[in-house]
């Protein structure tokens, strides 16, 4: 079983947690162009390597910021997104 | 046929030709690069050639023909859908799949079976519903079926679904639904190319696209470079690897799609049975293996690992709905990668970039539509101008926000 480090409850298994997308900006709907918003509504950064993610763990409803390799499913680090590192 | 048999026991080197040879070298320049030996990749190969007369094409494969998506999928193949594009482009498929065994030479062992999509409420018996409907319109043959007719085409499914998940109100049925050997349309379609004149390169990986201008220059690969002008990207769960090389943002995530099959058994599952509900679809292939797939992973991962979970899960849906299967063996399990696009629909024809083709966003529909795809890609190579089947299909339609909503792939398509 696949066990994911939740920055408030420690290490749960996977079936605990929901996969919520890539961490993105919103860019300012008025002032964007359309290409800028269609790009931000559709487009995603889908080529391989390690991602800045939102995971929701359900029992406890945590939203956090996980980053993880896409290609080794490894997680790197998780934390809350307030927390977020200085190098992160 | 024991004749025959006796021959390969008793010869020295393999007594049938190879299906086709492997270049060597590649030629400093190809009209036309085609990115992935897959079953698309291949067909539009073989189409440039057949169809256009474009012979000096090279296919360039990072492991070996069908070694993706075109080996993993669970080989059915419908045209069901729930919009006109849809219906149209796979129907097309279906049409061309038919003949394909002639018109290769080789026995893809195509078998015309039925497919029924389960409704397990009254809100999915009117989805359903509304799918007969365009497909009529369309002319797919496709209708709404009662439980009884279920029962007596399925008599060993359970239509109470084991009394603790929803019973099943009726289904989708689908007389043309069918199955074939995956591999062998890559095969087929190889060899058919290879004829023509197209060069087939295994082992040969692509590391970077040469762009000036916005125009294609070339593709660098790990034994060398290729000066060329045209480039299809037919890679399916890699385009995301392949788009930034040339700067291309797209809606694709890739998710990993897994499946297994059991022991070998007599034929007894004639039809396709598939349950959004339950996440499960299952056939009987003509080695006797029951083949059945479920739902996505349910997060982003570009790798063909398996779970336990999954296969325990499927099995359980699997005894829900054919208890008769509960003390059959899983043979194999294996995982596929699915290129998935926000409305279900693929992402096909040209580009911002001059010369640069995509052929991807094959999510779960992939292996069904590789014949058209072949066909109208080296139509759309060919001519530089998007093929009628496919222009709804095209990338700018995020742009444009005119999506083709393709809810009859969604949950456990395929």
């Amino acid at each position: 079983m696949k066990i994911i480090y939740c920055p408030v409850n420690g290490p749960r298994p996977l079936q605990e947690f929901r996969f919520g997308g890539e961490v993105r900006l919103m860019p300012d709907p008025d002032g964007s162009s359309d290409e800028q918003w269609a790009d931000y509504v559709f487009n995603r950064s889908g080529e391989p390597g390690i991602k800045r993610e939102w995971w929701y763990h359900i029992a406890s409803g945590t939203w956090f910021v996980a980053e993880r390799n896409t290609v080794t499913d490894e997680f790197i680090r998780t934390y809350l997104y307030e927390d977020q590192p200085d190098d992160g | 046929m024991p004749y025959r048999l006796l021959k390969f026991a008793l010869a020295k080197e393999y007594p049938e030709p190879r299906m086709f040879h492997s270049p060597d070298v590649l030629k400093d320049e190809y009209d036309v690069v085609v990115i992935g030996g897959g079953g698309h990749g291949l067909a539009a190969a073989y189409y440039l050639a057949m169809n256009h007369g474009i012979t000096n094409v090279a296919v360039l494969e990072k492991s070996y023909i069908g070694s993706g998506g075109t080996g993993r999928n669970t080989a059915i193949i419908r045209s069901n859908y729930l919009t006109p594009e849809g219906c149209r482009f796979y129907n097309t498929s279906i049409e061309l799949f038919k003949d394909l065994s002639r018109t290769l030479d080789l026995n893809l062992f195509y078998s015309q079976r039925g497919h029924f999509t389960l409704a397990h409420s009254p809100a999915s018996l009117n989805t359903q519903r509304w799918r007969a409907e365009v497909n009529k319109q369309v002319g797919v043959d496709s209708r709404i079926v009662d439980p009884a007719f279920i029962g007596d085409r399925l008599p060993q499914l359970d239509l109470a679904c084991g009394g603790h998940l929803p019973p099943v109100y009726g289904a989708l049925y689908h007389p043309p639904g069918a199955i074939a050997r995956h591999d062998a349309v890559a095969w087929a379609y190889a060899r058919g190319a290879a004829r023509k004149g197209v060069d087939i390169h295994q082992q040969t990986c692509v590391t970077d696209i040469e762009v000036r201008d916005d125009q294609v220059a070339g593709v660098h690969t790990d034994k060398g470079f290729i000066k060329t002008r045209k480039i299809l990207s037919a890679v399916a769960g890699w385009t995301t690897s392949v788009t930034p090389m040339v700067g291309l943002r797209t809606p694709l995530v890739i998710h990993p799609l897994q499946a297994m099959v059991t022991e070998p058994l007599k034929p007894w599952l004639d039809h396709i049975v598939v349950s959004a509900t339950l996440h499960l679809y299952v056939s009987q292939s003509s080695r006797g293996e029951l083949v059945a797939g479920g739902s996505l992973d349910p997060y982003e991962l570009i790798s063909t690992r398996s779970t336990l979970g999954f296969s325990e899960q499927l099995a359980g849906r699997l005894i829900d709905l054919f208890p008769c299967v509960s003390q059959i063996n899983v043979l194999r399990q294996w995982a596929g990668l699915c290129d998935m696009t926000p409305d279900f629909s693929p992402i096909m024809g040209k580009t911002p970039i001059k010369g640069f083709y995509l052929d991807a966003g094959w999510g779960t529909w992939g292996f069904k539509a590789t014949p058209v795809s072949g066909m109208t890609m080296a139509y759309t190579i060919a001519h530089d101008v998007d093929h009628a089947l496919i222009k709804p299909f095209n990338l700018d339609r995020y742009a444009q926000f005119r999506l083709v909503g393709e809810k009859g792939a969604a949950a456990v398509g395929h």
